[in-house]
């Protein structure tokens, strides 16, 4: 009983010094917080942004405070609450998409002063608080960049697609990925498979077989964890090229390449936003901020060993003209598979083209339905 | 394979919580001390252990603790996350609790409240231009109507085919969620939801509101509402002494005459209705839509909840509450003692084995027999 | 033909490997499901002690470079877990549902906490059985390319059946099982034999764990396993606790799990939701075509699901 009292007292007393603490924050110190729906060592989506988290931290000025596996229920509107309120949090980073409406919103508008930034949501002005913003890096352009490798690595000109879910974001990858396998490569296929979940290895294993088995030889994937299909495709002695983060240590023999998320760059730019008294609601923090591989928001890995010199040569090509801006993913005449056209002759969409963000099409070369 | 509760014991232990029980009856104050003071030593014996995993992770156990009270019960900001996951949390723990009192034991509370979630959407979105109060009570019709059926299913199988019911709801909860994934990426999906299938959303001003200025919803009550209610039928109404007859021993009761398939089926209903509500309340309060989020896990911690309240109405409100401030805590160890997301977890499962084995307890110590009993 | 496409046989191929790489862990943890229920107990703990199984098999075989270490690592894990399950059920009063849910939570969070550091270095695994040497066909010889622990399963469910049926503490397992008012009387002590049955099958329940860390799909991850523990309840109902049968429901099982993948590779992609729940639908529908109210179900013991 004594060992109970002692404890609620203890328990007193902390909530009395922590509630203080908001308050005692010294002007040039930035209080970040980052929320995972999943583990944060995951060797994939939820990873890469704690590595940001980790990488920003370095700064001496600034605070980084994360929780993983929240799942999309008022849970994560407890953590941000929390994060405020007992942290002292400044900015906000709730990573999983999910997040956002309800909860990011809601949130939102009973904090004003505090950032909200979400990772690939769509700030609509006038609809959504003046206190939330959206980032998210043109990742299709690494993507694009492992097509071209990937095309000219194939022999059987099949290759493999491992998808989550048909939702715009995957979608985008996995056009950007055969636009650019055919731009070397034009007889090449691209098969796809959806699992259904972000987070299902059995099922993911059993879809990189199937492609195995159908002949597919290079593999890539957007689900969360690719781990155990860059380890399958190890195994079954074909090419695969990674997502999320590098994974040539777990295919040392038959990684080609991969696209990478660079968050420290990201997050480091929102932290000196923050410390330079810029805010969302005042317009001088951007609502929407998108970057590719010229900004560094995305990378791409180290070329494997199993790249041939003209890959390197075509890759390398491509990824100068992304930098330099000259590069247009999405231009016309771009059929889908199912023979309509959607982007019509002389047309290209840009990067920044809030449309490629609801894209809802498979373009030609690629097997497989948007539907469930 | 009905399992039989054949525990008068446990009844009268539960029956009589201290602040109902002892002012009334006196003389029985021994056993209800024993109701207190040993699920109170189980919590406290699990603190130890977990205290002594924390040492040995290098934590201050009595700091972790500091933190864990703080961050669910420290104050009143504190406590509105706590009471905000107890909700949902009281409504699955009756889907449990209401058919164990007939000797069945489901577990198909993740489904009932998926389905019930699914229903209240589909419900809603059709009335969405009534006013407020019309679309949340048609909701609720949704929720109660779909989770009810859901396990009135479960009943139904039971009573006319004799397939065993904990394994038909585990099944059905799988099902559930393939379905209500099926249907929110196709059938049901609004095209505006990109990247998170979602079905059509309930206009905002529809919605179930939060009470005053916290952050706890309405939802809340509804929990409270229901296990009041559950708990005056389980005790107090003729309908629910047959059901403990039934409970207590089958062959007895059906020599008795009662119809005990019609007594199963209405108990099944009801129980999938109040896993209904709970996901009714999960998309009225919360989401305001139907996807994925649903299925968050609470119906698995609603089937600990029913068995750590020994499937009463009134102990499931304090036991929900106290998981719910177990759950609540879960950041702060995260946050503060960079222990991993995984801490909690293990947390509970001791918490709830030592809650568990303190059951065989009841009876065992001559302190709380009571004299002449 | 001979090494590029093989069109719809590669959904035969793929379902019937999938059934035998899938299906392992389902064998395995329903084999350890079948004895601890013959005994007269369930244990819905198992997904606990599958996840705690696989993370110990991994984390055993990087840290020793010997996966064989691994799958001993799982299965005494497994074993330990198993224990406390025993002890908590062999308490009056102690459901045994709620002390498989309690366990399958505190099995999770053990793995989960102590895998951490598990999660990215990548752990020597078993060495397949090639079967299919003599083809030159790489998608057979990848498919019949057998998971030790598979052998193991299969060879297990003989002795196991051989065990219920033919010897005699197989036959008081089934006593105790039935009616433990009777096997005392037998002289039997019912708490010692439930306690040894429950501690075998969680380690072999370990054992299936250990396939999917260190076979098939080969990693550890924390959504490694997709409820195979839970199902192995349904799984052994399913089979009629007949471990043979327990062999041909796993296999079915985990044939169901490679269907919705083999199909979207030949090209048709709609409905996949519906088809990843196919085995429990299944499940269900066996249940209700063949049980009835009128008669218990052969096989079934008779003091499953009661307090005694």
């Amino acid at each position: 009983m004594l060992r109970t009292c002692s404890i609620l007292l203890a328990g007193l007393a902390a909530a009395a010094m922590t509630s203080s603490v908001p308050d005692a924050m010294a002007a040039d110190q930035v209080v970040m917080g980052f929320i995972y729906v999943g583990p944060k060592d995951d060797y994939g989506y939820n990873q890469a942004h704690s590595e940001g988290c980790a990488g920003v931290q370095k700064l001496p000025w600034v605070k980084a405070i994360e929780e993983a596996s929240v799942p999309e229920t008022t849970s994560v509107q407890e953590t941000m609450r929390n994060m405020i309120n007992q942290d002292g949090a400044q900015i906000l980073f709730p990573t999983s998409f999910g997040y956002f409406d309800p909860h990011i919103l809601k949130v939102a508008r009973q904090n004003p002063n505090v950032q909200f930034l979400h990772c690939g949501g769509m700030y609509t002005e006038g609809k959504h608080p003046k206190n939330v913003g959206s980032y998210f890096g043109y990742i299709d352009e690494a993507v694009y960049i492992s097509g071209i490798v990937s095309g000219h690595s194939t022999k059987s000109g099949k290759l493999g697609f491992i998808a989550a879910k048909p939702i715009p974001q995957v979608l985008r990858n996995i056009n950007a990925f055969t636009l650019g396998a055919r731009s070397v490569n034009p007889k090449a296929t691209v098969q796809v498979i959806f699992t259904g979940d972000w987070s299902m290895p059995v099922k993911e294993a059993e879809a990189a077989s199937s492609l195995i088995d159908q002949g597919v030889d290079v593999l890539t994937c957007h689900v969360d964890s690719p781990k155990v299909i860059l380890e399958t495709a190890e195994r079954r002695g074909i090419y695969v090229c990674g997502y999320h983060a590098n994974g040539s240590k777990l295919a040392p023999k038959g990684y080609l390449t991969g696209a990478e998320w660079n968050w420290t760059k990201v997050y480091s730019d929102y932290a000196q936003m923050v410390k330079d008294g810029k805010t969302l609601a005042g317009g001088t923090i951007p609502h929407l901020i998108r970057g590719g591989l010229k900004d560094g928001f995305v990378k791409c890995s180290d070329y494997g060993p199993a790249v041939g010199d003209d890959a390197k040569k075509d890759a390398e090509a491509a990824k100068a003209k992304f930098m330099d801006g000259s590069m247009v993913i999405f231009k016309g005449p771009l059929m889908d598979n199912t023979g309509k056209v959607i982007v019509p002759d002389g047309q290209e969409y840009n990067q920044k083209d809030i449309e490629l963000e609801k894209m809802g099409w498979l373009v030609d070369g690629v097997i497989g339905s948007t539907k469930s | 394979m009905p399992s039989s509760q054949d525990t008068p014991m446990m009844s009268a232990a539960a029956q009589t919580l201290p602040a109902e029980s002892a002012p009334k009856a006196p003389w029985r104050w021994r056993t209800g001390a024993e109701a207190v003071v040993i699920p109170t030593c189980a919590v406290v014996a699990a603190l130890i252990l977990f205290g002594i995993f924390c040492e040995f992770q290098g934590r201050n156990a009595l700091k972790v603790y500091a933190a864990i009270y703080k961050a669910a019960y420290g104050n009143w900001y504190s406590f509105q996350n706590t009471l905000l996951r107890a909700a949902p949390l009281m409504l699955t723990a009756l889907c449990t609790a209401l058919p164990a009192r007939l000797g069945l034991i489901v577990i198909g509370n993740e489904g009932a409240l998926v389905v019930g979630g699914v229903a209240a959407t589909v419900a809603g979105l059709a009335v969405q231009s009534a006013p407020m109060p019309v679309v949340i009570a048609v909701m609720l019709l949704g929720g109660i109507v779909g989770g009810g059926l859901w396990i009135g299913f479960v009943g139904l199988l039971y009573y006319k085919r004799g397939v065993n019911e904990t394994i038909s709801s585990l099944l059905m909860n799988y099902i559930a969620i393939a379905f209500m994934n099926h249907l929110v990426n196709g059938p049901m999906r609004d095209p505006s939801s990109l990247n998170k299938p979602s079905s059509f959303p309930i206009p905002d001003d529809k919605m179930l509101p939060s009470m005053g200025n916290s952050n706890v919803h309405y939802g809340l009550i509804f929990g409270i509402l229901v296990c009041l209610m559950a708990w005056v039928l389980m005790e107090h109404t003729t309908f629910g002494f047959k059901v403990r007859m039934i409970g207590g021993n089958i062959r007895a009761a059906r020599m008795a005459g009662l119809p005990v398939a019609r007594i199963g089926l209405i108990i099944c209903f009801l129980a999938g209705a109040a896993a209904g509500i709970a996901g009714m309340v999960e998309v009225a309060a919360v989401q305001g839509r139907a996807n994925e989020s649903l299925a968050a896990g609470y119906g698995y911690a609603g089937i600990l909840v029913a068995f750590i309240a020994r499937h009463r109405g009134l102990p499931i409100i304090l036991v929900a509450t106290l998981l719910g401030g177990i759950l609540a805590s879960g950041g702060i160890l995260q946050r503060t003692f960079t222990l991993p997301d995984a801490t909690i977890l293990l947390l509970q499962g001791i918490i709830f084995l030592c809650i568990l084995f303190s059951d065989s307890l009841y009876g065992r110590i001559p302190f709380f027999k009571e004299p002449g009993a | 033909m001979s090494n590029s496409s093989i069109g719809w046989w590669g959904v035969v191929i793929g379902v019937l490997a999938g059934s035998v790489r899938g299906g392992t862990p389902f064998l395995l943890v329903s084999l350890g499901e079948c004895l601890t229920e013959k005994s007269g107990k369930i244990n819905l703990g198992l997904e606990g002690v599958l996840l705690m199984g696989a993370m110990s098999a991994y984390a055993v075989s990087y840290k020793t470079g010997s996966s064989l270490c691994g799958v001993a690592a799982a299965a005494g894990v497994g074993a330990l877990l198993g224990m406390i399950h025993a002890l908590m059920v062999s308490r009056p009063r102690v459901n045994d549902i709620a002390v498989g849910i309690a366990m399958l939570i505190f099995g999770s969070g053990l793995a989960f906490y102590l895998g951490k550091p598990y999660i990215e270095p990548s752990a020597p695994q078993l060495p397949g059985i090639p079967l299919g040497a003599w083809s030159s066909v790489a998608q057979i010889r990848a498919a019949l390319s057998i998971s030790p622990l598979f052998v193991f399963g299969v060879v297990v469910a003989f002795l196991m059946h051989w065990f219920f049926r033919s010897t005699r503490w197989g036959m008081h397992v089934r006593a105790v099982g039935d009616s433990p008012a009777a096997a005392r009387a037998m002289g039997l002590s019912v708490g010692r034999t439930r306690f040894l049955a429950i501690v075998c099958g969680s380690a072999l329940g370990g054992m299936g764990g250990a396939h999917l860390s260190l076979f098939y799909p080969g990693a550890w991850t924390e959504r490694i396993s997709s409820g195979q523990g839970l199902m192995a309840v349904a799984l052994v109902i399913f089979a009629r606790w007949n471990p043979v049968h327990c062999l041909w429901a796993s296999l079915l099982f985990g044939g169901a799990q490679s269907i919705g993948p083999a199909l979207q590779a030949v090209g048709i992609s709609t409905g996949y939701y519906l088809w990843n729940a196919s085995p429990y639908i299944l499940t269900l529908l066996v249940m209700m075509a063949t049980c009835s109210t009128k008669r218990t179900l052969v096989g079934a013991p008779g003091a499953l699901g009661t307090s005694s």
